[in-house]
C-alpha cells in the first residue's frame, strides 16, 4: 500500500475560527444521525434485555426478576415450536432460494436473448411486499378456491395439495412462498458474481479441454464461494426476521404450527400483556443473528486483513 | 534567516508519521524561484507523501515548509498559493472543462469577466480552445493531462506541483508531454517540484534532482552531479538505465600506481589503474562502481582519445541490439557486467574481448556504508 | 481427405445438435421458471377485474372473461376494513406521506454520512461506520418496546410523524452503509484538487460529490422506498384504524372475511398495495441492479 492511499485527514491544523470550525464540520455533520444510531442500537436493546429480566407485563415495570422470563419462555411448548420452525425454516429458505437463485443466474449467464426481461420477471416479487405476496398465496394454497381447485377442476380428483390447511405441512408452505419470493434476489447477487470473474479464465479452461459443468464446478463457483455466504448471511436475516409473510399467510395456523419467534414477540407484548417474556423472545432473536453474523463478520475481517497483507 | 527570502521552497527538518511508522525522517529542501525540482525515488520512498505534505494535503508532524518565507505548516491547501496536477488528473468528471479550469476561481469569488478572460488565455496558451465544452470523459489521455495542466495554470500560483502526471500516458505520448511541460516551464518560469519514479523524466526536466529512499533524500544536486558523481550506491543504481555496474574489487598498488584488482572470467585477477589517488580512509575492499556506457572495446586509438583506460579481457555471454546502440552482458569472475556499446563493431556473442573501461568515470563507494569515496 | 472432411462434418453437425438441444433446455427451463413467478402476479390481476360471481364459478385461477373497474373503486373508497367503510384510500395515503418524507430524510443523511466517513475520516470513524452498521442488523422486535416508549413520550403514537421518525432512525444504517461504499470509488486526488481549488466541505459535496451520486442515491431511494412502503411489523404496532400504512390495512382487509371472500375487492385492495413499490422497481430495477451488487458485495 502506498502512502497517498490514505484518506484527506482533516488533522491540519487550523489558523482562523472559520478554517476552524471548517474542520470539525465533518463531526458536527455526523453527529446527529451518529446519536441516533448510538440509541438505536445500544440503549434499546440494553433497554430491551433490562425488560427481559424485568417482571413488567401489561405495563413496563422494573422490578428484576432474573431470568424467570427466559425460563418461562423456554418451557413454553408454543416457543419452541417457534424456535424449530425457524431452524426448519432457515435451513430449507435458504438452500431452496440459493439453489433456485444460482440456477437461473447460470442459465441467465448463458447469453440468453432478452436477458434484461428474464431478470425484470425473477426479480420483481423482491419489490412487493411479503404482506402481498403471503396474501397472494394463501389464496393459491385455499384448498376450496386455489392450487387444489384448479387441478381437481382439471379432471385429477384425487390431488390434494392443502399444505396451509394442514399442521404438519404448513410450514412448508411458508417456505415455498419465501423461496418464491427471494430466489431473484439470490440470482441478482449471483449474477453479479459471475460477471466478475475473469474471462480469461473461463477461457483457459476451455482451451485446458474442461466441459461447461466442469468449468462452472471448478473453475468459476469456486472463485465466487464468498458470494454463496454473503449471500446466505443475507438469508439468514430475512429468516430470523420473518413476520410479516408468516402474519399474511398463515397467521401462524393452523393453530400454533407455523409460529415463529417474530411472531410469538409480538404475541406476548402486544396481545398476551407479557411484556417481560416478549423483551426475552426478542432478546432470544437477536442472539440468534449475534450467532450468525458475529462469526460472519470476524470471517469478513480476517478475509480483508489477509488480502491486505497479500497484496 | 534573510537568506530564506531567496527560496521559493524551504523545507527544513520535516518529519511525517503515521503512528509508530515514520515515513519521512527529517527532510531538508529547497528551490530557487524558478526553478523546476525533480523528486524521484522508487514506489513508497515517501515522495508523494513529502508532495502532500508541501500542498497540505497531508499534517507536519515535525519541521517546517516555507513556501516563500512564509511557514505555511499548518495553513490549509487554498490559502498556500499552490497550483496541483495530479497522476489521476483528478478533473471532476460531472463539469465541463470550462467548468472544471474555473471551479478554483469561482470558489475564491474571482468575477465571471476575470474567469473568462483568465479562461481564454490558459485555453490558447495549452491549445485546448476546442475542448472547453467538453467532459473529462470524452477527452484522450494527452488532452486530460493538458486540462489538467490548465487548471493548474489559471491559479498563476506562487508554486507547481506535478505528483507523477505523466505515468497514465503511453509511452510515445509520455515523451511527448515531456517535451511540452519543460517548454511551459520555460515560458512561464514558475518554481515547480515535480514528483516522479521515472529517473529519464526526472533527468530530462529538472534542474535539480532529489533522490528519495526509505523517507529520506539521498542526494539532492543538479541533474548532470547526481548522474556522474551519485553520492550513494542506492542513487547510482537508482538513476541510469541499464543500471551502473557494481563490481566487488581490491584497492592496491600497481607499478607504485594505485589501481583496484578485479576478478575475471578464466579465475584470475585483474588490476585496473585508477585516474584518481586513492580516497582517504578507503577500506581495502571496495565497490567499483562503472555505468554501461564507460565500457568500450579497447583500442589504442581510445587509449589515446581518453585519459585514463583500463584494460581488461571478458567473455561476451549475451548481444542484445537495441538499434541505436548494443548492449551486451561480460562476464567478471562469478559477475555479469553489462556493457552499452556502438552498433559498429559492437561484440559478438561468444567472443573473449578486450574491454577498455574509462577510469575517469568510474565510481568508487564503501560496501559497508554504501557511500561514494 | 474426403474421408476426413465428412468426419468433420459429421462432427460439426453432431455439435451443432448438441447446440440446439442445449440451448432448448435453458430456454425451457427460463420459460418454466418465470411462468412459477408471474402466475401469481396475473392471478390477481385478473381478479381484480373479474366480477366476484364469475370467480366463484370458475375459481380463482382462470383466465378473466368479464372486464370491470368496480372492484377497484371498492377497494379504493368503499370497502369496509374492521367496521369504517372508505376503502384503503386513507391508509394508502398513510403510505405514501409516511414513505416519501422518510426516503428523502434518510437518503440525505446517509448520503452526507458517507461523504464523512469516505472523504472525511478522522481518527475513530471507522468505529463508528461499524457502530452504526450495527443498526442493519437489527430486528425491530428489539426495539418494539423502547420505540413505542419514545412515540409515546414525543406524542407520535398512532401518527405517520411517529413512523417517519422509526424508518429514518432505522433507515441511517442501510442508507449510510450504501453510500459510503460508493464515494469509497470516488477517487481522493478529485477532494484533494478541490481542496487545493480552494472548496471546503459543503462545497465539495455539493458541486463534486452529489453530481457524481445519481446511480447509488437511486438505489438508495428505491431501497429505502419499497422497504418503508413494505414495512408491516412497526405500522401495526405503532398505529391503528385509519392511522395504519397500507400494509397493515391489507392484513385487516383481508382477516375481516366475514362473509364469503370477495376476491375482486382483495385482488385490487392488494395490487393497490403493491403498485408503487412495483412502478418504483420497474422504472429504476435496473440500476438498483446494478448499484446493489456494486455496493452489497464488497
Amino acid at each position: 500500500m502506498s502512502i497517498h492511499d490514505l484518506s484527506v485527514p482533516i488533522a491540519v491544523p487550523a489558523r482562523s475560527w472559520r478554517d476552524r470550525l471548517g474542520s470539525i464540520v465533518p463531526i458536527l455533520v455526523l453527529a446527529p444521525s451518529l446519536a441516533a444510531s448510538f440509541v438505536y442500537v445500544f440503549v434499546f436493546t440494553g433497554w430491551t434485555l433490562y425488560l427481559s429480566l424485568s417482571d413488567s407485563t401489561l405495563l413496563p415495570s422494573y422490578g428484576l426478576t432474573g431470568l424467570d422470563n427466559y425460563a418461562s419462555l423456554w418451557s413454553n411448548r408454543r416457543w419452541n415450536i417457534a424456535y424449530t420452525n425457524l431452524f426448519l425454516f432457515s435451513g430449507f429458505y435458504i438452500v431452496g432460494s440459493m439453489a433456485v437463485g444460482l440456477l437461473l443466474a447460470i442459465l441467465i449467464d448463458q447469453r440468453v436473448r432478452g436477458e434484461a426481461v428474464w431478470r425484470t420477471i425473477f426479480l420483481y416479487p423482491l419489490a412487493v411486499s411479503f404482506i402481498v405476496t403471503g396474501t397472494v398465496w394463501s389464496w393459491l394454497y385455499n384448498p376450496v378456491d386455489g392450487i387444489q381447485a384448479l387441478v381437481r377442476g382439471l379432471g385429477w380428483s384425487d390431488f390434494s395439495f392443502a399444505l396451509t390447511s394442514d399442521r404438519n405441512h404448513a410450514i412448508y408452505a411458508v417456505i415455498i412462498t419465501g423461496v418464491w419470493q427471494s430466489s431473484g434476489f439470490a440470482m441478482a447477487l449471483f449474477l453479479a458474481g459471475l460477471r466478475s470473474v475473469d474471462p480469461d479464465l473461463v477461457k483457459a479452461a476451455q482451451i485446458d479441454g474442461a466441459s461447461v459443468v466442469r468449468t462452472y464446478r471448478k473453475v468459476i463457483l469456486p472463485t465466487i464461494a464468498p458470494i454463496f455466504l454473503a449471500v446466505a448471511v443475507i438469508q439468514i436475516q430475512f429468516a430470523i426476521k420473518t413476520f410479516d409473510l408468516v402474519a399474511a399467510l398463515t397467521r401462524g395456523g393452523p393453530g400454533i404450527s407455523t409460529t415463529f419467534p417474530a411472531i410469538y414477540v409480538y404475541d406476548l407484548m402486544f396481545q398476551r400483556g407479557e411484556i417481560g417474556e416478549g423483551a426475552a423472545a426478542a432478546v432470544m432473536m437477536l442472539a440468534a443473528l449475534a450467532v450468525v453474523l458475529v462469526p460472519y463478520s470476524l470471517w469478513v475481517v480476517w478475509r480483508r486483513r489477509a488480502e491486505a497483507g497479500n497484496g | 534567516m534573510t537568506s530564506q527570502s531567496l527560496s521559493a521552497l524551504t523545507i527544513r527538518n520535516l518529519y511525517k508519521s503515521y503512528g509508530a511508522v515514520d515515513v519521512l525522517k527529517g527532510i531538508n529542501l529547497e528551490a530557487q524561484p524558478g526553478e523546476f525540482i525533480a523528486l524521484v525515488g522508487p514506489s513508497g520512498c515517501g515522495k508523494s507523501t513529502l508532495l502532500a505534505m508541501i500542498a497540505g494535503l497531508e499534517s507536519v508532524t515535525s519541521g517546517e515548509i516555507r513556501i516563500g518565507n512564509r511557514l505555511v505548516n499548518s495553513v490549509p491547501p487554498k490559502d498556500r498559493d499552490i497550483a496541483m496536477v495530479f497522476q489521476s488528473y483528478a478533473l471532476y468528471p460531472t463539469m465541463t472543462v470550462r467548468q472544471n479550469i474555473t471551479f478554483g476561481m469561482e470558489s475564491r469569488g474571482v468575477p465571471k469577466a476575470d474567469q473568462a478572460e483568465a479562461v481564454k488565455h490558459v485555453a490558447a496558451l495549452l491549445q485546448i480552445e476546442a475542448l472547453l465544452g467538453r467532459k473529462p470523459g470524452q477527452l484522450s489521455g494527452g488532452q486530460r493531462q493538458r486540462v489538467a495542466m490548465g487548471r493548474a495554470l489559471v491559479r498563476d500560483p506562487k508554486l507547481f506541483l506535478f505528483d507523477e502526471p505523466l505515468s497514465n500516458l503511453d509511452a510515445k505520448l509520455r515523451v511527448d508531454m515531456r517535451t511540452e511541460i519543460k517548454k511551459l516551464h520555460n515560458r512561464v518560469g514558475k518554481t515547480t517540484v515535480y514528483v516522479t519514479h521515472d529517473q529519464v523524466e526526472a533527468m530530462t526536466l529538472a534542474s535539480r534532482i532529489a533522490v528519495m529512499h526509505q523517507g529520506s533524500v539521498q542526494q539532492f544536486d543538479a541533474a548532470q552531479m547526481i548522474y556522474s558523481r551519485p553520492a550513494n550506491m542506492f542513487v547510482a543504481g537508482f538513476m541510469g538505465s541499464p543500471a551502473m555496474n557494481f563490481i566487488p574489487a581490491e584497492l592496491g598498488d600497481g607499478a607504485g600506481r594505485p589501481c583496484v584488482t578485479v576478478r575475471t572470467a578464466d579465475g584470475g585477477t585483474a588490476a585496473l589503474e585508477l585516474a584518481q589517488p586513492v580516497p582517504a580512509g578507503a577500506p581495502r575492499n571496495v565497490v567499483l562502481g562503472v555505468r554501461p556506457e564507460h565500457i568500450y572495446r579497447f583500442s589504442d586509438d581510445l587509449k589515446h582519445r581518453k585519459r585514463a583506460i583500463a584494460a581488461v579481457k571478458a567473455p561476451v555471454e549475451l548481444v542484445e541490439p537495441t538499434g541505436a546502440e548494443t548492449l551486451a552482458v561480460l562476464r567478471f569472475g562469478d559477475l555479469e557486467v553489462t556493457g552499452r556499446f556502438d552498433p559498429d563493431g559492437a561484440p559478438r556473442m561468444g567472443e573473449t574481448m578486450t574491454l577498455g573501461i574509462d577510469m575517469a568515470r568510474a565510481c568508487l563507494f564503501d560496501p559497508t556504508t554504501q557511500s561514494l569515496l | 481427405m474426403a474421408e476426413l472432411a465428412a468426419a468433420i462434418d459429421l462432427e460439426a453437425a453432431a455439435a451443432s445438435r448438441r447446440h440446439f438441444w442445449s440451448r432448448f433446455a435453458i430456454y425451457g427451463l427460463l420459460t418454466v421458471f418465470a411462468a412459477i413467478y408471474l402466475i401469481p402476479l396475473l392471478v390477481v390481476v385478473f381478479n381484480s377485474f373479474r366480477e366476484q360471481a364469475e370467480i366463484a364459478r370458475d375459481g380463482l385461477i382462470s383466465l378473466p372473461k368479464t372486464f370491470r373497474l368496480e372492484a377497484w373503486a371498492q377497494a379504493w373508497s368503499t370497502y369496509c376494513i374492521a367496521g369504517t367503510c372508505q376503502g384503503m384510500q386513507r391508509n394508502f395515503l398513510n403510505s405514501l406521506w409516511m414513505t416519501i418524507p422518510a426516503t428523502i430524510i434518510s437518503t440525505l443523511l446517509g448520503a452526507v454520512n458517507g461523504y464523512v466517513l469516505s472523504k472525511w475520516r478522522f481518527k475513530g470513524s471507522e468505529v463508528l461506520f461499524t457502530l452504526m452498521l450495527l443498526g442493519v442488523f437489527m430486528p425491530g422486535q428489539i426495539a418494539l418496546m423502547p420505540w413505542a416508549f419514545v412515540l409515546g413520550k414525543l406524542g407520535l403514537t398512532n401518527s405517520t410523524y411517529g413512523l417517519i421518525l422509526v424508518h429514518v432512525v432505522q433507515g441511517i444504517s442501510f442508507t449510510t452503509l450504501f453510500c459510503r461504499n460508493y464515494y469509497i470509488g470516488i477517487p481522493d486526488d478529485l477532494i484533494k484538487a478541490a481542496r487545493i481549488d480552494g472548496a471546503g466541505f459543503w462545497r465539495i459535496f455539493w458541486k463534486i460529490i452529489i453530481p457524481l451520486s445519481p446511480p447509488i442515491l437511486i438505489v438508495t431511494v428505491i431501497w429505502q422506498f419499497t422497504g418503508i412502503w413494505n414495512e408491516y411489523l412497526f405500522g401495526v404496532v405503532f398505529t391503528s384504524g385509519q392511522a395504519q400504512p397500507i400494509t397493515a390495512a391489507l392484513v385487516a382487509l383481508t382477516a375481516s372475511g366475514t362473509t364469503a371472500r370477495s376476491y375482486d375487492v382483495m385482488s385490487a385492495a392488494v395490487l393497490i398495495g403493491a403498485l408503487p413499490p412495483l412502478l418504483i422497481y420497474l422504472f429504476g430495477g435496473k440500476y438498483f441492479v446494478r448499484g446493489l451488487t456494486q455496493g452489497a458485495i464488497k
